[in-house]
C-alpha cells in the first residue's frame, strides 16, 4: 500500500501542479512527491513513445567554485574531472575511504572554475557535508545550491523538439549543457536524463518552475511520476542509489568501473584499484524473469547473491531487475533462481540495457 | 473503474477484501480502495484449487508494478475455483474489481463467520 503523507514532508515548487494533475503523492526521501498521475504503465509508455515531464526538484545541487575547483572535485569524485570540458556533463561516484559508494552524481562544468553537481535527494545533506569537509586543502568553496534550483526532466523521443520549440536556440547535445531561455525563463539546459530516452534536464529558479511546467505540459509533455521513473531507469539499467548502490558496494562490483579513474587519486581510489586488480566477489548484472512472477529488492539468489532492484517491465511485460551475483555466474544467458517470498523463480542474466528501442 | 464504488450486495473485510455470499459458497476479491492504492495490477499468483484458507489470514498476493501486496481471506473455507482469466488480464482487478476481477471462489467451512464482516456503508465509512 502507498504510505500516507504527512505535513512534515518537504514540497517542491510544483506541488500545486501535481495536486491539480491528480497525482498520488508519497513520501520519497522526506519529500512529498508524485508517484503516479494517469498510471505507471501509461506514463512509462508516454516516455518511450513520445514525451514526458518529471519534477525532480527534490534532487540536490552543490556548487564547487574557485581557482582549484577542478582539483577539489578530482579528489572528491571518481571520474577524471580534467576531462570534463566547459559546458560538459560527467557521471561519477562519491566514495568513502573504503571505496564504498556514498552517492552517484552528475557534475556540470559551468566555467573553468565553477562546477555544479547534482545529488540524490536522500543523500544531499550528507554529500554536502562530506564535500565541504574533504578536499579543504584546495582553494575552492563548496556551497549548497539546492534552494536556488527547481529541476525538471523532459524525456522521450519527442522531448528535444518539444523543448526546442519553446527555446531561444538549439539545445545542447547529450552530456553537454548550455544557458537558454525556455518559455521566457532563463535556465540551464542539460543533455542528460535517467530514462534511456533522449531528452534534457532543466535547472531553473524555483519561482519560475510552475509556469515552465505549465508551458511544457500545454505543449504536449505528459506528467510522469516516480513510479514510471523507476521502471524506465530499470529497463535502461541505470543504478538507483539505496537499491543498487550503497556504502556496502564498491563501483567495480556495481559495474561502474568505467566511471572510476583511480590514477586521479580520488578518495577511495586505492581500495577500488585493488578490487579492480583481483576482481570483485559479486557483480551487478541485469536479469529477466523467465515465466511468471516479479522479483523485488532484497530477494535472495539461490547459490549466493541478492536482488537489489526488481520490478515489472511495461515494455517487456515481465519481471526484470538487477542482482549482485557471484562473478562466475554473470555471463549473459546464465540461468539462476531467485527466492521470491518462498517461490523459486527462474531468471536469466541479460546484457545492458534490458530495453532498447529497436529490440 | 475510475470512481470509488462499494456494492451493497457484498460483505467487506477490514483488510480491503470483499465477499459475495451465495449459500455456503463465496467469491472473494479486493475492493476498489485496495486496487486504487496498489495501482495497476500486473500479476496474480493464483493459489491452487483445494487450498484451505483461513479468515483473517493471507491466502495469496497480487502485484502491481511497484509493489506486492498480501491478500487476506475474509472468510474460511476451501478454494473451489480460481479466476484463470487473470493470468492473461490481471488488469481486470483494476477495471472491474467486483466483476471480471474476482480472485477465487470458496466453499465456506463456517458460514456464520459472515456475521463478522462489514456491510458496504460501514466499510466505506471506515476508509475516511
Amino acid at each position: 500500500m502507498v504510505s500516507d503523507t504527512s505535513t512534515s514532508l518537504r514540497r517542491t515548487p510544483l506541488y500545486d501542479e501535481h495536486v491539480a494533475a491528480g497525482a498520488k503523492l508519497v513520501d520519497f526521501a522526506g519529500w512529498e512527491m508524485p508517484i503516479q498521475y494517469a498510471g505507471i504503465r501509461e506514463e512509462h509508455n508516454a516516455v518511450r513513445n513520445s514525451v514526458g515531464i518529471f519534477d525532480v526538484s527534490h534532487m540536490g545541487q552543490v556548487e564547487t567554485a574557485g581557482p582549484q575547483a577542478l582539483e577539489r572535485l578530482q579528489r572528491l569524485t571518481s571520474n577524471d574531472v580534467s576531462k570534463l570540458p566547459e559546458g560538459g556533463a560527467q557521471y561519477s561516484l562519491l566514495c568513502n575511504d573504503f571505496g564504498g559508494v556514498l552517492d552517484d552524481l552528475f557534475t556540470y562544468r559551468l566555467s573553468g572554475t565553477r562546477f555544479l553537481t547534482v545529488t540524490n535527494a536522500s543523500n544531499h545533506e550528507q554529500d554536502l557535508a562530506w564535500m565541504q569537509h574533504h578536499g579543504s586543502e584546495f582553494d575552492a568553496d563548496v556551497n549548497d545550491r539546492h534552494a536556488d534550483f527547481a529541476m525538471l526532466a523532459v524525456q522521450g523521443p519527442s522531448a528535444r523538439a518539444l523543448v526546442e520549440q519553446l527555446a531561444d536556440g538549439h539545445l545542447p547535445p547529450r552530456f553537454h549543457i548550455c544557458q537558454r531561455t525556455v518559455a521566457g525563463v532563463p535556465m540551464l539546459v542539460c543533455g542528460t536524463g535517467y530514462t534511456g530516452e533522449d531528452g534534457v534536464e532543466l535547472l531553473l529558479a524555483p519561482e519560475h518552475a510552475a509556469p515552465v511546467w505549465q508551458a511544457l505540459v500545454a505543449a504536449g509533455a505528459q506528467p510522469i511520476g516516480l513510479g514510471a521513473r523507476d521502471t524506465l531507469r530499470l529497463e535502461a539499467c541505470f543504478h538507483l542509489y539505496g537499491n543498487d548502490l550503497s556504502e556496502q558496494w564498491d563501483p567495480i562490483s556495481a559495474g561502474l568501473g568505467w566511471a572510476c579513474k583511480e590514477e586521479t587519486g580520488f578518495i577511495g581510489s586505492d581500495v577500488i584499484a585493488a578490487v579492480r586488480g583481483v576482481g570483485p566477489e559479486r557483480k551487478l548484472v541485469p536479469f529477466v524473469i523467465d515465466g511468471p512472477g516479479i522479483a523485488r529488492q532484497g530477494n535472495q539468489v539461490v547459490g549466493g547473491g541478492e536482488v537489489t532492484s526488481g520490478s515489472f517491465s511495461p515494455c517487456l511485460e515481465r519481471g526484470i531487475g538487477m542482482a549482485y551475483l557471484p562473478p562466475d555466474t554473470t555471463e549473459p544467458g546464465t540461468r539462476f533462481q531467485i527466492d521470491v517470498r518462498g517461490t523459486l523463480r527462474d531468471a536469466v542474466v541479460e546484457r545492458k540495457p534490458l530495453y532498447r528501442k529497436d529490440s | 473503474m475510475a470512481q470509488a464504488s462499494y456494492p451493497a450486495d457484498l460483505k467487506y473485510h477490514a483488510e480491503h477484501d470483499w465477499a459475495r455470499i451465495e449459500g455456503d459458497e463465496a467469491t472473494f476479491g479486493i475492493t476498489w480502495y485496495a486496487q486504487d492504492s496498489l495501482g495497476e495490477i500486473v500479476f496474480f499468483d493464483a493459489p491452487a484449487v483445494g487450498t484451505v484458507v483461513t479468515k483473517d489470514e493471507q491466502y495469496t498476493e497480487v502485484e502491481s508494478v511497484k509493489a506486492v501486496s498480501d491478500v487476506v481471506a475474509p472468510l474460511s473455507g476451501e478454494i473451489i475455483a480460481i479466476n484463470q482469466e487473470l493470468s492473461s488480464s490481471p488488469e481486470s482487478v483494476n477495471e472491474d474489481p467486483y466483476g471480471a476481477g474476482w480472485l477465487v471462489k470458496v466453499k465456506l467451512s463456517d458460514p456464520s463467520e459472515v456475521d463478522s464482516l462489514m456491510d458496504a456503508s460501514t466499510y466505506e465509512a471506515s476508509l475516511s
